[in-house]
Formats: structure tokens, C-alpha cells, sequence
């Protein structure tokens, strides 16, 4: 009966001025959708308010229903949507290890919390980095840790907000590959902001077009 | 079974976060401190007036202004007022402009940047008393050139303390007004990107200081506008500072107006109310008298902006700002040097620039009294600060979670115990909470101070709890965390560093207050202060220089505990480093 | 001129002061009191009397179980104001003021204003050495004190001097006038309404006038501008002639001392014959500075402790004031190492172990014995110094 995958049912954003984006559109679980427009046409908007922190000078028309349950009158962390940013915005004051702890879900309760991120950490590739400062980290490692506290969560949905942008060229391909390539293993509906056409590309999912030249989507 | 899947367990939940009060916590706030300063000016206006039912008046009249005006000195201590407050906040701007100008993003203004914090936390009333045993003419500066130098055997008979023209006072507050302004300087320099407006104006060909002044002055001006306004109704309305460092023939309006309150007479209560009065309507015509100096300046700067003069180099005034400030700086501390000297001192007279001997028994004499003071100055401190922060968080997280934000109109409201003289309402708060029936001891003294603390670790909170990148708590809600728990856990630990300043400004303003202290305590709640400020009443440097420290000592270990402790509890945390 | 309100209204308002415990019962004074903590408002300004106050402290905590808090205070009025404040906002019981060092016309407003508790004083145990023949223990200013206070100290005028500089005593005014004019800058004295520099104007007045008797009666019944007309002249000629010009003074006595350790100023008033002693114990003043007194002879008077009516701990109040009056406490407040005030006990009316405690205090290098501390003047009626504080500052203290 629940309808799979991530559906912004007749949603619409509406800003001091009026409308600001409209969109109806479903995710399908495995799915990247990439949207995009330029800079200042609500794409971020549109991520905070899947999430549940939109701005209060917006209001939000529509709903959001994630496997068929409504979102929008959710508090976010009652959402089960995880969001990855350009930046890693790892904590700085906790190190790889409590990053991770943080974001893990419960259960596993007690002693099996530190097996489970361990067991994170040697599934990425970072044995041992778990005491380590997240500021002494590569810039594909960050990027790793952030995917993998959020994925710990076991999010139902997956947001990224321009999220390979501040890599370089070859990083990126390897971090791209890395997220979209977990999120479809988990079966995850996957919504994509971006301005990069190969970020769409390599995503290899529908387009959806927002703000000057929407007509093109 | 997760709840997602539950069928209607969406139904089920409330439709927004659990408020639990916190959104009424910033017009709860805004009643915490202006509160008592509305039902203070009332107490202060009935009386001024003429009604004071406890002895009997009911009629309203004019008889206290009548009586006030029939008061030979009132027009020199009003002038005094004016003179000494407008010219005090003139040169602090000019010296903090001159210096911002001509020396921002060099090594010498990093030197002054690091110099501030202990500047900054050193009381008033200490700083006077250095600064009054530094200029005196057989003060330390005379005793050091005398007698080889200046010829002087004896003291000279020069009227350089208590001057009847204020001289003394002004440069006393100049000297603790200038790190104020400074500090506030540099925290809007860094909201405008003056470094790059320089540079772009360079490469059009101004000079660094004329750059300066014409791309980023007019920008930080309106950021620091409130302070200066504070610091113009503080120097106006001074108290403490005005007792050591002030005329007495007459004194200051307000010291006027306090030696009045403090007169068994119950006449002189009614004219120390219409001083009030007239206190309180000299500030707000002194700050309309600012703003119409500061249109003009404006006026001028544009016609100066629209001629493209690129003007000569301004090379000259650099050493010159360099002097002033590094004279404000080296008055306070070489005065606290010479406080300390006096407290272990045997007998030290004119002209021995060292006193005879070394002894201490200062401290051994005083050391009970002041650790007990100490420890109630410490109390009042603690308690008012944490109150001030508890509500200052709570106002800074309901606006982030509700968007309650702060008008421009509220920032006012937030500056008011501090634009509003404290004569001007404290008096009359006494007596209502005497009508009232209600305690005058600690608590009551704490309430006080939160009125002044608050506004200070609001200003020193605000910014960079807003600026905290709220893309870390949009992440550990998507990660689960609920608002309680992204302020505990994530937003907290992460601005350690700016919320234990701000601690440490709550602290040494709370320490610094003189007047409330006094009033509101009823003479039962004693500061390290309120002790140094009726010591210097009998003049005994010894005493004084212990107390005098003591309060400094007070006011500045939190700050030195704000560097300290994140830089510990973050050692192996580098992202925070710059925090 | 004052609206003509004073603390006579607020008296309108009062509820007679009314005693729990009788001082009579003294066995049951010492039961109440014990516990008590004792809020006394003394002025704070000189370290010697603060060490004094503490040390009444400790002694009345080990013998009496009394804990007493000095509240310093920077002027005797702020006392008087909050005692009044209170009672004008209708407290009359649990005040914050348990015990007032007095006298003069702080005690004259609030015995008019009935804000005082008694009468006590002489029936505290210790009345009995009390000196009442000699020391004006029963008049303060002319006002009888009718047992609303009791009597702990007693003060003379005198005046010190910086040998080095000044190397004869003044006898009088005139000659003093004669010496500032020579030495231009080296005088000065506490600004009125100070009571140290009202004092000195009073003893100028004395000096001074023709007929000395109307001082002793209100103001308003002698002819003020005639009496006061040499004090007048006298302070014309000499306020150019002092330290600062006159257009600065030294807000107390203790700021006046320090003037003369920094040798800013060669001659002072006091009004402790022991305090340049004491001063010098504490490295405080030049151990050349030695003290004389004026043929005429100078004013002397007492301080006493009150209590307001409205005080939370009566029964300690009394206790101290008792104990500020024992043989012990008084040969304390004798030595120069400690205080250096005068006493107010009758030394015949002590037995011997009592009188050798005073024998033994050695007063000092800069303090003349008893014997040439000559004629004590009464304080004039407090009247005068109301009138002469306010014409004084009309005249010198509101420069220009």
C-alpha cells in the first residue's frame, strides 16, 4: 500500500514574495534525482525543507512523505533523512570515532556501539583513525566519515546538497562513485542538488530543472 | 516494527517541537532587565515631583527642582557632567579610530588586540586609583624625575588630580574607554572585510589611513554606534571614577546626586531625585548632541568622498595613535604596578621613587577580610553571570529555533540599563523593594547585576553564536539528535571558547559594579568594590593598592580561565584552534 | 533654603521604639544576645579603626557568642538614610542596622526623628567607670543624650606637624594665618561638610570670635553674621594661601595624612591626640611629624554607638556597646599601636588590676601627655555647623 521512495506530493515554497519552487515529483529507492537550476533558485531551501528546518520567514505548501508516511509535520531528527553537504561539516570538537558514535543509531546498545563503529571504519578503509582528529584528515577521508556517520543513522532517504563540489576532479569521481554506489546498495531514494552537469551524469537518473530555465526539465 | 510504518503514527505526533516556554524566554528577558529599570525611574520621578507618601507628600509640585536650582553649584556640576562625558568619548573615538586607521593588519595592532582582554577587565575603580597615584604632583611619575630632573624637593602645589575643569577624570576614563571601544572596533572590523575595502581603494590610489577612513570607518561606526553611546552615558554618570579621580569643588552631578541619597535629611532625597531627573535629561541631550555631530561628520565625509582627493600621506599620525594608545594602556598598568608597590610597602615618601623598605604586612593584615570578600564579590559574580548566560542562551537558541530575532528597536531596549544613568534609577529601585517588603541582601544584589551583566554577555555571545555554521545542527538532526540535544552536544561544546568570554565579561562587569552594590545591598553586601571605593574615602594607598589588586585579580583570572580551558579540554582538537 | 521638611515628618509616621528585652536584666540582655550577629555601620575609611572594629569582633564572639559584621561605611549619614528609608517603608522590626558609630548631628536628627532605641546606656554594666564628671558623656554637641547612646571614645583636636618644615607649634589662628602666608600650599584641611574639616572651622570660630558663649544655643538665637563675621574674614585671607589654592581639598582626615607622608602638606588637624602616633607605627607619616595644641585650648568630644530602633539584634548591640566600654577594650583603643583615641573611663573609679591595663599603653612619640593637652572646648550646637557647612560651601566649595 505505501508507496516506496521519497514523494514531494503538489509541494510548494513559498517565500515573502510569493512563490519561490513548485515541484511533484517521486524518488524511487536506488534512485539519484539530480535538480538543478543556478544559484539563488531555492535548491537549498528545497533540501531544508525535506529535512525540517526550513527557515521560518518560508512556508511550505504540499507534503512530503517518505515509504508513504508524511514527513512534513515531523521534527527533522524524527525524519529518517540523512543530508550530506559540500563540507564535511564533521564536529570539531569530537574526534573520528565520537563522529561517528554520534550519528549511529540505537541499538546497538553499550560495548557494541564501539564494534560497530570499528567495524564502519574498517569497511571504509579507515582502520584505526577512530581517536584521530577530524581536522587532520585528507579531504577524501572527511568525506568519507561524513558518509558513513550518516549512513550509521540508517536513514531512509538520502539528500546531498552540492555535496562533491569543494573536491578536486579525480576525488570527486572516487567520491561520487563511493556514495551513490552505498546509497543504491541500501536502496536508498537519493535527492541530489546540484549545478555540475557531470554530477548529474554520473548519477545516471532522472533531471529535474528548478528556477530561470525549469522549462528545460 | 519501526513507527514509519506504523499506519497514523505520523497522526500521532505533535505538530511542532516541544516548546517548552523557551520562546517566551527572550520578552522574559527583556523583563528581567528592563523591569527594574522602569520601576526605578518611576521611584526616582514620584519624589522628584514631589510625592512621597512615606513622608506624608502626596501633592505633586515643583518644590525639588526649586530646591535643586537653589543649589549654588548646579551649574558648574551639570557642565562638569557634559564636559567631562562628551570630551572623555571624543578622544576614546578618536585615539580607537586613529589607531584602527593607521595600524589595522599590522604586527602593532596584533600587539594591541592581545593587550585588550587585561585592559578591558580591570575595574574602574582601581584603574583610577593607579592612574590618581601615577599623575599626582608626588605621585610616582614626579617622584621618579625629582628631585635631578624636575627640581622639585618638595611636591609642587599643581592641582592635577581633581582639577575643577575634570582634566583628570577625563583621562581616566579615557584610558579604560579606549580598550572598550577597541574591543568592539574589532569585532565589527571583522563583519565588513575592511582588509579587502583597503585594498581596493588602495589600488585606486588612496592612502592606507585615508582609505581607511573613507571605506570602512562609516561602515564600523554604525556597528559601534550603541557602545559609543554607552560609553557617552557612562562617562557622563560616572560614579567611583568621579569620586577618586574627579573635582569636588563641586563634584560631578551625579557624586552630587549620591551624597544627597546618602544625607539623613529627607529634604535632600527629594532634590538628589530632581538631580536624577536632570541627570537622566542630560544624557538624553548629550547623546541627541552626539548624533547631530555625528550627521555633520557624515556630511563632511561625503563631500570628502566625492572630491577624490586622494590626499597626502597620513604617515604622521601613525606615531602619534601609536602614543595615545600605548599611553592610555601604560597608565593603567603602570598605576596597578605602583598599587601593588604600595601594598607591600614599608615607608615610601616623596621623593623616594622606591619606597624605604619591603613588608607584608599589608597583606597579612587585610588577608581575612579580603578572602572573605572576595568570596562574596565571587558569589554575586558567579550567580549573576550564569543567570546572564542561562538567558542569553535561551533568547540566542529561541531565535534559531523559532526565528524570534531581534529587532533593531530590541538591540535599544537590550542597551537601556546601560544608556539609562545609574543614579538615575537605582535610588528609587531601593526604595521600592524597600516598600515592598522585599529582601535587600544577596539575591536582591544579584538581580541587580544581571540587569548590567546581561546586556554584556548578550554583546559578547550574539555573534558568534549566530555565525556558528547551522549546517552542523541541520546535520545532527538528520542524524537524529533533537534540538536539546544538538544545543548540548554539538552547538555548546563547539562555541566553548566564545561562551566562557563571554562568562568572563559577565564576571568582571558584575565584579566592577560600584553603585548597585552599595544601594540595592543596603550596606550588608559587601565587594571587593564597595570596600576599595570606602577605603579610598580615608586615603590609606597601602589598603587601597590590597583591595585595588584583589578586585583586578578578580575580574581578570576568568579571563585568563576563558583562554585556558578550551585550549585544554581542545588540545587535540584543531578545527576549534581558531574558534 | 530647604523645603521645610525633615525628619520630623517622617517621626509623624513613627511607632514609639519599644525594647523586648530591658537593659536593667542584664543576665537577660547576655541570653538573648547570644547567637546574635551584630551589624554595626561604622565609618570604613581608616584602617586602624577597621582593625579595631574586627579585633571588638573576635572578643565579643569568644566571651559573649555575639558575631559582629562591620558594614564600612564611607559616610555616617548613609546609616542614618537607610534606617530612615526603612522606616519609611513601614519596617519597623528586622532593620539591617544594629549598631551605628554616632554623634553629633547624625544622633540629633534621628533622636528627633525617634529612630534610636533606648534609653540603654546607662544601664549597661561597664556605666559604672564611665567618666561622667569629665568627658561630655551625657551631652553630644549640646544635645543630652539621655541614654540613647553609649559613650566608647574620646577626641580632641589637635593638630600635626611636619618638624622638618614647621618647626614651632602655632598658638593660635592668627598665627597659623601668619605661617600659611609664608608657606604658601602647605595647609589644608578635609572639605566640609567632612566632620574633621567642619571641625576645623568650628575651632577657627572659637578662636576667632568675640563672645563665645551663643554657640552653645541654636543658631537662631545669636546674631550669626556678627559672630561669624572674623571666621569669615579669616578664611578669605587664608583659603588663597592653601595646598591647591583652595580649589581642591582632601575629602577626609586619612587622605589629609597621606598628604603629609607624601609632603604635599606640613601641618594637619586631627581629632585623635595618639592618631600621628599610630600613623607613624604604620609607616603612614614621617617620624619627624610631633603634635601641639592651641593656647585657647580645642574641641573635644565623644563617639558613641546607637541603635536604631528598629534593629534586628538589640540585645548584641548592647552587648558590644557594653564590651567597648570594659577596661580592656578602652586600653586598646588607648595604645597608639592600635587606635590611639582618648578613653572615656574615670581612672579613680577603676580598681588596680584595671588602672595598670592603662599605665601600661605607651602613647607614643608624637603624643603629648594629658597634662598639656589643655582646656577642652564643647562642641558647639550642631545647629552651627549646619549653618556654617552650608555657608562655607556657597562661599569656598563650588569653586569660581
Amino acid at each position: 500500500m505505501a508507496e516506496a521512495g521519497l514523494r514531494l506530493d503538489r509541494l510548494a515554497i513559498l517565500g515573502a514574495g510569493g512563490p519561490m519552487l513548485r515541484l511533484d515529483l517521486i524518488v524511487a529507492p536506488g534512485e539519484v534525482l539530480s535538480v538543478m537550476g543556478p544559484s539563488g533558485s531555492g535548491k537549498s531551501t528545497l533540501l531544508a525543507a525535506i529535512v525540517g528546518v526550513l527557515p521560518p520567514e518560508f512556508r511550505l505548501e504540499g507534503r512530503v512523505l517518505l515509504d508513504g508516511r508524511d514527513l512534513t509535520a515531523l521534527p527533522p531528527e524524527r525524519r529518517h533523512v540523512g543530508i550530506l553537504f559540500q563540507d564535511d561539516l564533521l564536529f570539531p570538537h569530537l574526534s573520528v570515532a565520537q563522529n561517528l558514535a554520534f550519528g549511529l543509531a540505537r541499538p546497538p546498545r553499550g560495548a557494541e556501539r564501539a564494534a560497530a563503529v570499528e567495524a564502519a571504519l574498517d569497511e571504509f578503509g579507515l582502520a584505526g583513525y577512530g581517536p584521530r582528529d577530524p581536522a587532520t584528515l585528507s579531504g577524501g577521508q572527511k568525506a568519507r566519515v561524513a558518509l558513513m556517520r550518516t549512513l550509521l543513522s540508517q536513514p531512509r532517504a538520502l539528500l546531498l546538497d552540492e555535496p562533491f563540489s569543494g573536491l578536486d576532479a579525480e576525488l570527486r569521481a572516487q567520491v561520487r562513485g563511493l556514495v551513490i554506489e552505498r546509497a543504491r546498495a541500501r536502496g536508498l531514494p537519493v535527492l541530489m542538488v546540484t549545478h555540475d552537469a557531470d554530477d548529474a551524469a554520473a548519477a545516471s537518473g532522472p533531471v529535474v530543472r528548478i528556477g530561470s530555465d525549469a522549462r528545460a526539465g | 516494527m519501526t513507527e514509519a510504518t506504523r499506519p497514523g503514527a505520523a497522526l500521532r505526533v505533535r505538530p511542532r517541537r516541544g516548546r517548552r516556554g523557551l520562546h517566551l524566554l527572550p520578552a522574559m528577558t527583556l523583563a528581567v532587565m528592563l523591569g527594574p529599570v522602569a520601576a526605578g525611574l518611576l521611584g526616582t520621578l514620584a519624589p522628584a515631583f514631589g510625592i512621597l507618601p512615606a513622608a506624608g507628600l502626596v501633592e505633586p509640585g515643583l518644590g525639588a527642582f526649586r530646591d535643586l536650582l537653589g543649589w549654588p553649584g548646579l551649574p558648574r556640576a551639570t557642565l562638569l557632567s557634559l564636559w567631562t562625558g562628551l570630551a572623555a568619548t571624543a578622544a576614546s573615538l578618536a585615539i580607537v579610530t586613529m589607531i584602527a586607521a593607521c595600524w589595522q593588519g599590522t604586527r602593532t595592532f596584533a600587539v594591541v588586540e592581545r593587550l585588550l582582554s587585561p585592559l578591558l577587565s580591570v575595574p574602574h575603580a582601581a584603574a583610577a586609583f593607579g592612574i590618581a597615584f601615577l599623575i599626582a604632583p608626588s605621585g610616582w611619575v614626579a617622584r621618579v624625575l625629582s628631585p635631578w630632573l624636575t627640581r622639585w624637593e618638595r611636591p609642587p602645589d599643581l592641582l592635577i588630580v581633581q582639577d575643577p575643569a575634570g582634566l583628570a577624570l577625563i583621562a581616566g576614563l579615557i584610558a579604560k574607554e579606549v580598550p572598550f571601544l577597541m574591543l568592539m572596533t574589532i569585532a565589527a572590523l571583522g563583519q565588513v572585510e575592511a582588509r579587502r575595502s583597503v585594498l581596493v581603494a588602495q589600488s585606486l590610489g588612496y592612502g592606507r589611513e585615508t582609505a581607511w577612513l573613507q571605506v570602512v570607518l562609516p561602515r564600523v561606526y554604525a556597528q559601534i554606534r550603541l557602545p559609543v553611546y554607552v560609553v557617552l552615558a557612562f562617562s557622563m554618570t560616572v560614579v567611583d571614577v568621579a569620586v577618586i579621580l574627579g573635582p569636588n569643588t563641586p563634584p560631578t552631578l551625579s557624586v552630587q546626586v549620591v551624597r544627597w541619597i546618602g544625607d539623613p535629611d529627607l529634604a535632600l532625597r527629594l532634590r538628589a531625585a530632581a538631580g536624577a531627573v536632570l541627570q537622566l535629561a542630560l544624557v538624553v541631550g548629550a547623546l541627541g548632541l552626539w548624533r547631530l555631530g555625528e550627521l555633520a561628520v557624515a556630511a563632511l565625509g561625503r563631500r570628502w568622498v566625492w572630491s577624490g582627493r586622494r590626499g597626502t600621506s597620513m604617515r604622521l599620525v601613525r606615531p602619534i595613535a601609536v602614543a595615545m594608545a600605548a599611553g592610555s594602556g601604560a597608565a593603567v598598568l603602570l598605576g596597578l604596578a605602583g598599587l601593588a608597590l604600595w601594598s607591600v610597602a614599608g615607608f615610601w615618601t616623596y621623593p623616594d621613587a622606591l619606597p624605604e623598605g619591603l613588608t607584608l604586612r599589608t597583606w597579612q593584615r587585610f588577608a581575612p577580610a579580603l578572602a572573605e570578600t572576595a568570596a562574596e564579590t565571587g558569589i554575586i559574580a558567579a550567580v549573576a553571570t550564569l543567570a546572564a548566560l542561562v538567558l542569553t542562551i535561551g533568547c540566542l537558541e529561541a531565535e534559531h529555533r523559532y526565528g524570534l530575532r531581534m529587532t533593531r528597536r530590541a538591540m535599544w531596549l537590550l542597551y537601556l540599563p546601560l544608556l539609562v544613568p545609574q543614579v538615575a534609577f537605582l535610588p528609587g529601585l531601593q526604595m521600592l523593594m524597600l516598600q515592598a517588603g522585599a529582601s535587600t541582601g544577596l539575591d536582591a544584589v544579584i538581580a541587580a547585576h544581571v540587569v548590567f551583566v546581561l546586556p554584556y554577555v548578550f554583546l559578547s555571545l550574539g555573534d558568534p553564536f549566530r555565525a556558528w555554521d547551522s549546517r552542523h545542527g541541520t546535520v545532527a538532526h538528520a542524524l537524529g539528535a533533537g534540538p536539546d540535544r544538538v544545543l548540548w552536544a554539538v552547538r555548546l561544546p563547539m562555541l566553548l571558547a566564545p561562551v566562557l568570554t563571554a562568562a568572563a565579561v559577565g564576571f568582571a562587569v558584575s565584579v566592577g559594579q560600584y553603585l548597585p552594590t552599595l544601594l540595592i545591598g543596603g550596606g550588608r553586601v559587601q565587594s571587593l568594590t564597595t570596600e576599595a571605593v570606602a577605603l579610598a574615602s580615608g586615603g590609606d594607598r597601602r589598603a587601597i593598592g590590597a583591595y585595588a589588586l584583589a578586585q583586578t585579580a578578580a575580574a581578570l583570572l576568568p579571563f585568563a580561565l576563558a583562554l585556558a580551558v578550551p585550549r585544554l579540554v581542545f588540545a587535540q582538537r584543531r578545527g576549534l584552534r581558531h574558534g | 533654603m530647604r523645603p521645610a521638611l525633615s525628619l520630623a515628618a517622617a517621626a509623624l509616621l513613627a511607632t514609639p521604639a519599644a525594647a523586648k528585652t530591658d537593659p536593667a536584666d542584664w543576665p537577660a540582655v547576655l541570653d538573648a544576645a547570644r547567637g546574635q550577629t551584630v551589624y554595626w555601620n561604622a565609618w570604613g575609611g581608616s584602617t586602624a579603626t577597621n582593625d579595631f572594629i574586627a579585633w571588638v569582633g573576635d572578643r565579643v564572639k569568644e566571651e559573649f557568642d555575639v558575631t559582629v559584621e562591620h558594614v564600612k561605611l564611607s559616610d555616617t549619614g548613609d546609616a542614618v538614610s537607610r534606617v530612615l528609608a526603612e522606616k519609611a517603608a513601614g519596617r519597623d522590626e528586622g532593620g539591617a542596622v544594629d549598631l551605628i558609630w554616632i554623634n553629633g548631628e547624625n544622633f540629633a536628627a534621628m533622636k528627633q526623628a525617634r529612630l534610636l532605641f533606648g534609653p540603654f546606656a546607662e544601664a549597661l554594666p561597664n556605666w559604672q567607670h564611665v567618666d561622667v564628671e569629665g568627658a561630655t558623656v551625657r551631652t553630644d554637641f549640646t544635645v543630652p543624650t539621655e541614654g540613647y547612646e553609649s559613650p566608647w571614645a574620646a577626641a580632641q583636636v589637635v593638630f600635626m606637624y611636619d618638624t622638618a618644615d614647621l618647626p614651632e607649634p602655632l598658638p593660635d589662628m592668627g598665627a597659623l594665618l601668619a605661617w600659611v602666608k609664608a608657606n604658601p600650599g602647605r595647609f589644608t584641611f578635609p572639605q566640609p561638610p567632612d566632620f574633621l574639616g567642619s571641625t576645623f572651622l568650628k575651632q577657627a570660630l572659637y578662636d576667632l570670635a568675640p563672645d563665645t558663649a551663643p554657640l552653645l544655643d541654636p543658631v537662631d538665637e545669636a546674631d550669626y553674621e556678627a559672630v561669624t563675621a572674623p571666621l569669615w574674614d579669616f578664611l578669605d585671607a587664608l583659603t588663597p594661601q592653601l595646598w591647591r589654592s583652595g580649589r581642591a581639598y582632601p575629602q577626609s582626615g586619612p587622605r589629609q595624612l597621606q598628604l603629609m607622608a607624601d609632603d604635599e602638606i606640613d601641618l594637619a588637624i586631627s581629632f585623635s591626640p595618639g592618631e600621628a602616633s599610630t600613623a607613624i607605627a604604620n609607616f603612614q607619616l614621617p617620624e619627624v611629624v610631633r603634635t601641639f595644641v592651641m593656647d585657647g585650648g580645642s574641641i573635644g568630644n565623644v563617639s558613641f554607638v546607637a541603635i536604631p530602633y528598629n534593629a534586628s539584634a538589640k540585645e548584641g548591640a548592647m552587648v558590644v556597646a557594653n564590651f567597648l566600654l570594659s577596661p580592656e577594650a578602652q586600653a586598646r583603643a588607648l595604645d597608639p599601636g592600635h587606635l590611639g583615641y582618648g578613653t572615656v573611663l574615670a581612672m579613680e573609679k577603676l580598681d588596680p588590676a584595671e588602672r595598670q591595663l592603662f599605665d601600661r599603653v605607651d602613647l607614643g612619640v608624637a603624643t603629648l601627655p594629658p597634662e598639656e593637652l589643655g582646656p577642652i572646648l564643647p562642641e558647639p550646637h550642631p545647629s552651627w555647623m549646619e549653618r556654617i557647612e552650608a555657608d562655607w560651601t556657597r562661599r569656598y566649595g563650588v569653586a569660581d
